[in-house]
């Protein structure tokens, strides 16, 4: 309990759900991935994770409880940080820090926003109800036509702008995140925290790419219905 | 060179500041931060007004005493340079300067652009030392020590605890002054005994100082006139996680 009020303690769980989450954002990615092979990857894709009974909702949760402590310190090392400066600098430079760092906190509440809303729209279907696989007929194999829920989504060009914006801020994100969660866990030295950051940025800008790519590709008709 | 200042001025802990514009005349390119400070100093006096108050003591660079935000650097724009080391030769005719003391809540202004930075020494007080029996002076070689980790010890202890690294700390953190003592003394016999206790009762003294947490932005590192690493931050974060079990 007292790691939980520690300067050093709250860093250590700010990292290590951090590396938890990122490790999620990348198994999404490939998952997502599937797509690029068409109805038959990404509806046997979906077909096998609902296949797995129980231990979606163990993952749920587990993804929940990382998300949720990720959140909670977050918000409160910001809310201490920026009190313990009270009257600000009339001129202040930053020489090392990036836009990153900086806008840790906006990119992270914009990834929450981002979060609920794509759960709204791809897991309980609340704000396009009419483009959800419970409406849509099941494909040639009896499964559930995420496909084609994921493609008629994209090719409403709101929808892919909200996502894409999304992950800016999650490119934003970890650009800073990666490096710093593995110096917090005491994992870098002074040789290898600046190849560390290079990965990080490096895994951000791939992570992006690979996000933003599946709705630019339903929009530029590349891969359709 | 003629240069335009803009100076914080706070009379006291509890008074108001404020920025107030100065004119530095027939500067010297060889003249050093603080000369120049002093000239502009000799002149207010001169006037009946009351002088800029700043920080200093050695002038040498070696004892942390003086130091102040430098249009919005830390000991201003000379990488590895404190306010005293810092020549008028890095500035052009002309130039305006703003001059503000280290911004932190954990260090109040006492007067104009000095703070008063004893929340640091009650960080050290919470574990920056040995209670190891020293007695008499030991055998020179009684303890040995590997080359290598009196060299890493001996660059943590280059911290001349003037406190730059809060000040240039987008957090107010005083996490690298911390660290470099953690570190330098888990590496060293005489300190690993009370390793464990160290890095918890100094972090949590940071805390209580009213210092805010280190996000990793490594400002402090660039702004040490020591050029003392955030290495010794990474040190300290493995030396908290074996504390954990302790």
């Amino acid at each position: 309990m007292q790691m939980l009020q520690s300067s050093i303690g709250r860093k250590l769980v700010m990292a290590a759900t951090g590396l938890c989450l990122v490790g999620f954002v990348i198994v999404h990615l490939l998952g997502n991935s599937s797509i690029f092979i068409g109805a038959d990857g990404i509806n046997a894709y979906a077909e096998h994770l609902h296949s797995l009974g129980p231990l979606v909702w163990v993952f749920r949760i587990v993804l929940l409880g990382l998300f949720g402590l990720h959140i909670f310190f977050g918000i409160q090392l910001t809310l201490e940080n920026s009190a313990a400066r009270p009257i600000d600098y009339v001129e202040k430079q930053n020489i090392r820090t990036s836009f990153g760092a900086e806008t840790m906190i906006y990119t992270g509440l914009a990834i929450l926003a981002f979060v609920v809303y794509h759960l709204l729209h791809f897991t309980m279907h609340v704000t396009n109800p009419e483009i959800s696989v419970g409406v849509l007929p099941l494909d040639a194999l009896g499964r559930n036509d995420v496909f084609t829920m994921v493609v008629l989504s994209f090719q409403k060009f709101f929808i892919s702008a909200i996502y894409a914006g999304a992950m800016v801020a999650l490119l934003l994100h970890l650009s800073h995140g990666i490096q710093s969660l593995f110096q917090t866990l005491g994992l870098l030295n002074g040789k290898t925290l600046p190849v560390m950051e290079k990965i990080g940025r490096a895994v951000a800008v791939v992570a992006f790419i690979g996000f933003v790519s599946i709705p630019v590709s339903i929009l530029l008709g590349l891969i359709k219905v | 060179m003629d240069l335009t200042l803009y100076v914080w001025r706070q009379n006291g802990p509890d008074e108001k500041g404020k920025m107030e514009q100065y004119e530095a005349k027939n500067v010297s390119p060889d003249s050093s931060f603080l000369e120049m400070l002093d000239e502009v100093n000799e002149e207010l006096i001169a006037n009946g007004e009351l002088p800029i108050e700043f920080d200093n003591d050695c002038r040498e660079g070696i004892c942390g005493t003086c130091g102040c935000v430098i249009n919005g650097v830390p000991h201003g724009p000379q990488e590895k340079t404190t306010t005293c080391q810092l020549h008028m030769r890095q500035f052009n005719d002309g130039d305006t300067i703003t001059l503000e003391p280290w911004r932190a809540g954990a260090f109040p202004v006492v007067k104009d652009l000095v703070v008063d930075r004893s929340a640091l020494d009650k960080i050290i007080q919470a574990g920056g030392y040995t209670s190891a029996y020293t007695g008499e002076v030991g055998e020179a070689n009684q303890t040995l020590i590997p080359k290598p980790d009196a060299d890493y010890a001996m660059d943590a202890a280059e911290c001349i605890g003037c406190g730059a690294c809060v000040a240039a700390c987008p957090n107010g953190s005083a996490m690298l002054f911390t660290c470099a003592k953690v570190a330098q003394m888990a590496v060293l016999p005489q300190g690993q005994v009370e390793a464990a206790e160290r890095v918890k009762n100094m972090t949590e003294a940071l805390l209580n100082a009213g210092f805010g947490n280190c996000t990793n932005h490594y400002e402090c590192e660039a702004a040490c006139p020591k050029g003392v690493s955030v290495k010794f931050i990474a040190k300290s974060n493995r030396e908290y996680i074996k504390a954990l079990g302790k």
